[in-house]
């Protein structure tokens, strides 16, 4: 693809990404939101987190033991360092290092 | 701006900044592999800044495909993006003149470091913005630094782009706590398992998120509030 189309394609792609990020406060312009919209905002967050974790494993059925099962394994290692520690930044690095110690390993 | 917004703003987007500089870094090295100059790199981060879809896009451009193609894929893949401003009309339109950059830079991450500040934070409508501009920074310049870096980084990052995943994982397990009613929670997980089990990793995402939402809209809300 010559730079030039790469170009357009970056900007087509931003284009939509922009309206469908725009795309509840276009709804909502002029009014406000109905309160049962509302409410289920408040409830997305928790049900989005849990859909996005399996985003990210979503790939672990192509080679479980490449990336299945070092991913698992790193998302509880995550799971129990924050429990214990109630420290995000701790987990997350404790997690990382986790998951990059893993995939060498296996 | 006082400076306990920066404080708190520079804490809380700590996990944003090292994943999106190492990922936006293997960005900018895999644009210029593809032979793509860096300022189509910096043009794709500033006006897209979606992280796995300008991996794609990437793909998609040197496998050199219609713009239908482009448009189709965009729409599948970022479609997700709508359903995050849900929480925060309201909020982000009282911040006046912000408002256009709130709505751009409504990525997974900032949306998922958003959804974990408390309601009562002090200075909170300025928290948010600072979360944004700074996670957007730190988009941009790791794409810079990726572009400029080409192929002679010194060590083997691979797997460096897992503490988002531990980022998600951190953040469900704070909202599970902050509630008793688990039942979004299980809704979302569980959808999510079904329909990538059904429709295969590149396609469950939509599917899952409407199905979730129109799941929570018809049985939860409407019910008393609970405090």
């Amino acid at each position: 693809m010559s730079l030039s189309s790469a170009a357009a394609a970056i900007l087509l792609g931003a284009v939509i990404t922009l309206g469908l990020r725009s795309v509840p406060f276009l709804v909502f312009s002029k009014r406000h939101m109905p309160e049962k919209l509302v409410q289920l905002g408040e409830m997305l967050p928790s049900a989005i987190m849990a859909v996005l974790v399996v985003y990210c494993l979503k790939d672990a059925g192509t080679d479980w033991f490449g990336i299945g099962l070092p991913k698992l394994a790193a998302v509880v290692i995550v799971a129990l360092a924050y429990r214990l520690s109630r420290n995000t930044l701790l987990s997350i690095f404790v997690g990382t290092a986790g998951y990059m110690l893993l995939i060498r390993l296996l | 701006m006082k400076k306990e917004a920066w404080k708190i703003a520079l804490r809380e987007s700590l996990p944003i900044l090292l994943s999106y500089v190492f990922i936006a870094i293997a960005f900018g090295i895999t644009m210029s592999d593809a032979g793509y100059p860096w300022y189509l790199s910096l043009l794709s981060s500033v006006a897209l800044y979606t992280g796995a879809y300008q991996f794609v896009l990437v793909s998609l451009m040197a496998g050199g495909a219609s713009l239908v193609t482009v448009a189709v894929t965009t729409l599948l893949m970022n479609s997700r993006q709508m359903f995050y401003a849900l929480s925060f009309v309201d909020e982000f339109r009282s911040m006046g003149k912000r408002l256009p950059l709130m709505v751009h830079t409504l990525t997974d991450e900032t949306y998922a470091v958003d959804c974990s500040l408390p309601r009562d934070l002090p200075e909170r409508k300025n928290v948010l913005f600072l979360v944004a501009v700074l996670s957007y920074a730190y988009w941009i310049l790791g794409t810079l630094l990726g572009a400029a870096l080409g192929q002679i980084l010194p060590w083997n990052l691979e797997g460096i782009d897992f503490c988002m995943t531990a980022l998600f994982v951190v953040i469900l397990i704070q909202q599970w706590e902050k509630t008793s009613d688990h039942f979004p929670a299980i809704l979302g997980g569980g959808m999510a398992l079904i329909c990538l089990l059904m429709l295969g990793p590149d396609r469950f995402m939509l599917p899952a998120l409407l199905i979730t939402s129109g799941i929570l809209f018809v049985s939860k809300t409407g019910e008393v509030q609970k405090s």
